[in-house]
């Protein structure tokens, strides 16, 4: 039985082949070890981002083997790269069709504030156009930085309710 | 063929249409004047010594503050005899026009766009001039220096997506 | 009764690939009609990425539009590093060190295997050959360790410095990229196995993409995507630039102009870069790696703490940084996707008074319609990896 749970007495009596639990841990469970991004790559960061998926810091460990180009089919938009006014009606517009429970990671400093780039044509910050769950800094982040970004994604999950 | 030579057969084709000249860092600069740049731009590319047949580059410089002009200036280069020129062009800011050299170079329809969209020069007789980097919407020509680095356009973001418009 | 005809007409399709898909290598837009499969018309739209770099670099001093210079070609950040410093060296009309030459060589070479490697892995993942991107990839993990052990990061090196580089290789710099270049011709060969006599990847990749030598040369196009068409221009060889007339290497040429040919040309240009490679390795000189120039390069640190000269020289160069005479000049090398230009016009100040960047991928995206006109859909894919566009120096 998980720590923190409450224990129901029903358990002495089922042995030791049933395990009981919440229905919110399992679903969430499932949700978090099954993340499916879509990588909304724009410039440097993407690059990075492949790089997670390449062998050395494989990131199908974590269940996120498919890398789904389609918003329909996706629950986490890791948006990777700069951000541009041209630009920025699209990426709200492939956010609204991902279906719910959506998440997004702004990766790069891009993403986060505009980063270097404070001119006439970059949106200072993903967050201007979307609510973003986890801001990754760095200029790229390393890819152990977007590991530990999707494992902060999952934290959040866990803790979330039906 | 080296600088002077290149120079001299040039004058000698075009004595009226060169300006100015100037060799700095051994790169070759012709000032040319507006209304010869199509003609002169034939001439580079279809004299045999000369040969420039690649374009390597066309961009704008804005010398509104201290000329009082805008620059076009374009970068040549030939593949076979590998020499390059660079070639000068004022245009006035009030109305900043010049002819295309799409009809010579194929290559000068995107850098003429570029050119275009970034400092407001329309090119006479192109076939497709219109923005190519900035947003449809996007007012001004941003690399202008009276163009602010952090201008942001009247229409905000929020406005943008919340009429849902792509 | 009134009979009403019914008359069939027939449209052509638009359709919309990108801004966001998985094969167009960035934020690239690509408006197509289609007449069934075929394609009549391709119009290209980018400026998804425009970050205003060329604006952002008029307020920089010289110095500090090194690290904005890493992040235009992103898959080759070096080669960017190493244009724009020669176009300033030539501007202020400084010689660099003889080792710092070499070094700038072995590092540029390593980028162009590094961009070589991620367009082969990202062109074969598009065209359906999901197992080179993943061989592709354990290649380039090892080529960015070199670069981690020489600048601290991984991709964007800002290693280079206006005078040389800025700071000596370590000690297992050398045995590590000997490693490397060592395996790496073995490993060419697998990926060769894989694709170059495979019947699948010839019927997709054959007569597809076609452009010819005149009309490659009126589109302005340069690099491989040229010399896949038979023109024989590498500015390495033209003009050689941080002494690569030194080394020997051949320039591998196409005949037809489709992206079979293109991509032979790339793989045997990897093969060449790793000779260079290794040839920097063996004629690796001593000496400097930074040009001492009072009012351009920092002086050593140990002579700012001791000397008065080199201190005032050290607090002038970081409160006001260069400042070269009033001028302006055009230089160019060649980078992995073609030529890659600086054009800086300098007004005396410690800002450039504008910075052009000539991006290779922009001209070469030109010539895209001209090459998939005609052809199928999936053709447009294998055409857009084989040109290796890259949307941050296209866009800038």
């Amino acid at each position: 039985m998980e720590k923190g749970r409450v224990g129901m007495g029903l358990e002495s009596h089922l042995g030791d082949n049933i395990l009981t639990t919440t229905l919110t841990t399992m679903v969430n469970w499932a949700r978090k070890s099954s993340l499916w991004p879509m990588p909304f790559g724009l410039a440097c960061c993407a690059i990075e981002m492949m790089a997670v998926v390449a062998p050395r810091y494989d990131l199908a460990r974590f269940g996120a083997e498919v890398f789904r180009f389609s918003p329909r089919q996706s629950d986490l938009m890791i948006v990777a790269g700069t951000l541009t006014y041209k630009m920025a009606s699209v990426a709200r517009r492939i956010y609204d069709q991902m279906p719910e429970p959506k998440w997004v990671i702004a990766m790069g400093a891009c993403a986060v504030s505009g980063g270097v780039y404070n001119t006439y044509s970059v949106v200072q910050g993903l967050d201007q156009v979307m609510p973003v769950d986890v801001y990754l800094p760095g200029c790229p982040p390393r890819p152990e930085a977007l590991i530990h970004a999707i494992m902060e994604i999952q934290k959040k999950i866990e803790k979330e309710s039906l | 063929m080296d600088n002077d030579s290149i120079a001299t057969l040039i004058k000698k084709y075009f004595p009226e249409a060169v300006a100015g000249l100037n060799i700095f860092r051994d790169e070759l600069t012709l000032i040319v004047k507006k209304n010869c740049i199509v003609d002169i731009a034939r001439f580079l590319k279809e004299n045999e010594e000369l040969d420039f047949n690649f374009l390597s580059d066309i961009c704008g410089v804005d010398r509104v503050e201290t000329d009082d002009v805008f620059e076009v200036v374009y970068h040549l280069y030939s593949i076979q005899k590998n020499h390059r020129v660079r070639l000068k062009v004022s245009v006035p800011p009030d109305e900043p026009c010049i002819p295309t050299v799409t009809g010579v170079w194929r290559t000068a329809d995107w850098h003429e766009r570029e050119t275009y969209d970034m400092f407001g020069i329309k090119f006479d007789g192109h076939p497709d001039l219109r923005k190519i980097l900035t947003p449809e919407d996007f007012e001004g020509h941003p690399l202008r220096k009276d163009y602010p680095l952090d201008g942001r356009q009247p229409a905000t973001l929020r406005d943008t997506y919340r009429k849902g418009e792509a | 009764m009134t009979e009403t005809a019914t008359t069939t007409t027939t449209h052509l399709m638009t359709i919309n690939m990108g801004p966001q898909h998985p094969s167009t290598h960035g934020v690239l837009r690509l408006l197509l009609e289609l007449d069934g499969e075929m394609i009549v018309k391709a119009v290209p739209h980018i400026g998804f990425l425009h970050r205003g770099v060329e604006k952002l670099a008029e307020y920089r001093t010289y110095h500090q539009c090194i690290p904005l210079t890493d992040r235009l070609d992103y898959v080759a950040p070096f080669s960017n590093n190493l244009a724009y410093a020669l176009a300033v060296e030539k501007l202020l009309g400084i010689q660099v060190p003889e080792r710092a030459q070499h070094i700038r060589v072995l590092l540029c070479e390593l980028t162009r295997i590094a961009s070589h490697l991620l367009w082969l892995a990202t062109h074969a993942l598009d065209i359906g050959a999901m197992t080179v991107f993943f061989y592709c990839f354990r290649e380039r993990e090892e080529i960015y360790d070199i670069f981690e052990i020489v600048s601290g990061a991984r991709m964007h090196l800002s290693y280079i410095r206006i005078g040389g580089v800025s700071r000596d290789l370590p000690g297992e710099f050398l045995e590590k990229t000997h490693k490397f270049v060592t395996e790496f011709p073995t490993r060419l060969d697998e990926y060769e196995t894989l694709l170059t006599d495979n019947p699948i990847w010839k019927k997709r990749t054959v007569g597809v993409g076609v452009i010819s030598a005149e009309d490659a040369v009126d589109y302005g196009l340069s690099g491989p995507s040229l010399r896949g068409s038979g023109v024989n221009w590498d500015i390495r060889k033209s003009e050689p630039y941080s002494g690569y007339d030194k080394y020997h290497f051949t320039v591998p040429l196409g005949k037809k102009g489709d992206v079979y040919d293109r991509y032979r040309v790339r793989i045997e240009e990897m093969r060449q870069s790793n000779s260079i490679v290794r040839q920097a390795l063996n004629i690796l000189p001593r000496g400097d790696i930074l040009a001492r120039i009072p009012n351009v390069t920092l002086p050593p640190k140990e002579d700012v703490e001791t000397n008065m000269e080199s201190m005032i020289s050290h607090f002038k160069l970081i409160m006001h940084g260069i400042r070269p005479p009033k001028g302006e000049v055009y230089s160019s090398i060649e980078a992995p996707k073609g030529e890659l230009g600086f054009y800086i016009v300098s007004d005396g100040s410690s800002n450039p008074y504008r910075l052009k960047i000539r991006p290779p991928s922009f001209v070469n995206l030109e010539a895209l319609p001209k090459m998939v006109e005609g052809r199928l859909l999936p053709d447009v894919v294998a055409t857009i990896g084989s040109l290796d566009i890259v949307l941050g120096e296209i866009d800038r």
